[in-house]
């Protein structure tokens, strides 16, 4: 491999860290500013105009806690869990691609860290392993309400994994491909597949909730039942890598669902404009922002709307309802390409 | 190209939790104290072990997920090529589909899918 092209993926790979932390430092600031609008309240407002700079605030506030591990606990598991959770959370952006090609120096660059032809599966598999940061620190923990959490964690997200792989199923018969570049690139204009797959849309939708551990599906840290859940023993800034994956799975969820089902950086019309190939490129990453920006601020809009569900209520409707609606959209998906066309 | 841009953020995303623990270790004060050393759990003292009984429903739900997950990883590759094969391929994830569907049907009937 040459040089160049190393330095440009450095380069990329440090751009896309830091948007990746600022993205989810300010869905923190997104988050209570949404919450107090829904509750009609004001929200942060004194660190810095309008409360922005509330995230710096908290995240300063995390590196100077005093760091506690408790006597009963695996220390070295106790430190492993949050540093699974959050590098898997930072890997999943490599897979991506954050907009069309710049032309810059002579030559193409493109916007994705990795252009991987198995795209799909890596972000799947590097999310399977994510479990073993909640799980692990969970166990470690040496806590009732924490082991609690991490089962109900761990149980939950492979549940929904299931419903969430059989939508993908279906996608993948149509697009052909596991590569999200190419899903992306042929959702073209305003071909986006949550028309061709409404059903496996609200699925993937739906277990995306789950897997992230969002509302209505945050059983694993529910504070009425399980004090803290997976991360009650955790303090500092071990508590703020937890806090921060989370967010952070949240802005790669809502870029992979905008990237499979609303057409990832394209949006109609824009093509037709023939601009320049940079112009295109910048504006085709703020066409993709604006679409993960929407779907963020969705993730909350449905936790200030709808209660938890019980543990049961949420096993009956992954398993005796998302799981074989699913099977039925593969079977419809794969009938209509096969028998019709 | 592709996997050494892998390793790079691989590394990058390392470097970052483990960062944030070192710093906050080394700019935080801190104090000895016997009781800080002690369980939070619910702010009173722990009785008993930590590691108590839970519902069997965990183990079924996932001895179940593990047969459907390595079902989902053959699925993987008939979904990219189902379109050139056609109805041939169709017809034989159909017979596989039924032969699954019957066993979660099995396991719904015997209530492993229900939660009490």
């Amino acid at each position: 491999m040459d040089l160049s092209i190393l330095i440009e993926k450095s380069v990329l790979v440090v751009i896309l860290f830091s948007v990746s932390l600022a993205v989810a430092a300010y869905s923190t600031y997104a988050e209570r500013k949404i919450a107090a609008f829904l509750q009609d309240r004001y929200g942060p407002d004194r660190a810095g105009p309008w409360g922005l700079l509330q995230p710096l605030a908290d995240g300063g506030k995390m590196f100077f806690k005093e760091e506690i591990i408790p006597n009963a606990s695996d220390k070295f598991l106790f430190i492993l869990g949050p540093c699974i959770f959050m590098t898997t959370a930072l890997m999943t952006s490599a897979a991506i691609p954050w907009g069309k090609s710049l032309h810059l120096f002579g030559r193409d660059i493109s916007l994705q860290v990795a252009n991987l032809n198995i795209g799909i599966l890596y972000i799947f598999a590097i999310v399977s392993i994510g479990v073993y940061g909640i799980m692990i620190g969970g166990w470690a923990s040496n806590n009732k309400f924490a082991l609690l959490g991490a089962i109900r964690a761990s149980s939950q997200m492979i549940s929904y994994e299931l419903a969430m792989g059989m939508a993908i199923i279906a996608l993948l018969l149509t697009s052909n491909s596991l590569s999200i570049r190419d899903i992306v690139d042929q959702q073209a204009g305003f071909h986006w597949n949550v028309f061709y797959q409404p059903l496996g849309f609200i699925i993937f939708l739906v277990c995306a909730f789950a897997e992230c551990n969002r509302t209505p599906f945050d059983l694993p840290e529910t504070e009425t039942e399980l004090v803290g859940g997976y991360h009650t023993e955790y303090s500092s800034m071990k508590l703020g890598l937890y806090l921060f994956a989370e967010y952070t799975n949240m802005f790669i969820s809502s870029a992979v669902i905008s990237c499979l089902y609303f057409g990832g950086y394209h949006f109609p019309f824009i093509d037709s404009l023939n601009l320049p190939q940079n112009v295109a490129a910048i504006i085709s990453v703020f066409v993709l922002f604006a679409k993960v920006c929407f779907f963020i601020f969705f993730f909350m809009w449905i936790r200030w709307t709808l209660p938890r569900f019980r543990y049961d209520q949420l096993m009956r409707l992954g398993w005796q309802m998302l799981l074989p609606l699913a099977i039925v959209n593969v079977l419809i998906t794969g009938a209509w390409l096969t028998y019709f066309k | 190209m592709g996997s050494s841009a892998l390793v790079l953020l691989t590394i990058c995303g390392i470097a970052f939790a483990a960062g944030g623990i070192l710093l906050s270790k080394a700019l935080a004060k801190t104090s000895t104290n016997s009781q800080k050393g002690e369980t939070y759990e619910c702010g009173i003292p722990t009785t008993g072990t930590s590691f108590i009984q839970f519902n069997v429903g965990y183990y079924l739900f996932a001895l179940i997920f593990l047969i459907f997950d390595v079902e989902l990883v053959f699925m993987y590759p008939w979904a990219v090529v189902v379109k050139e094969v056609g109805m041939p391929a169709f017809v034989e994830i159909l017979v596989f589909m039924f032969i699954l569907f019957m066993g979660f049907l099995y396991a719904w009937k015997k209530g492993a899918l229900r939660w009490d």
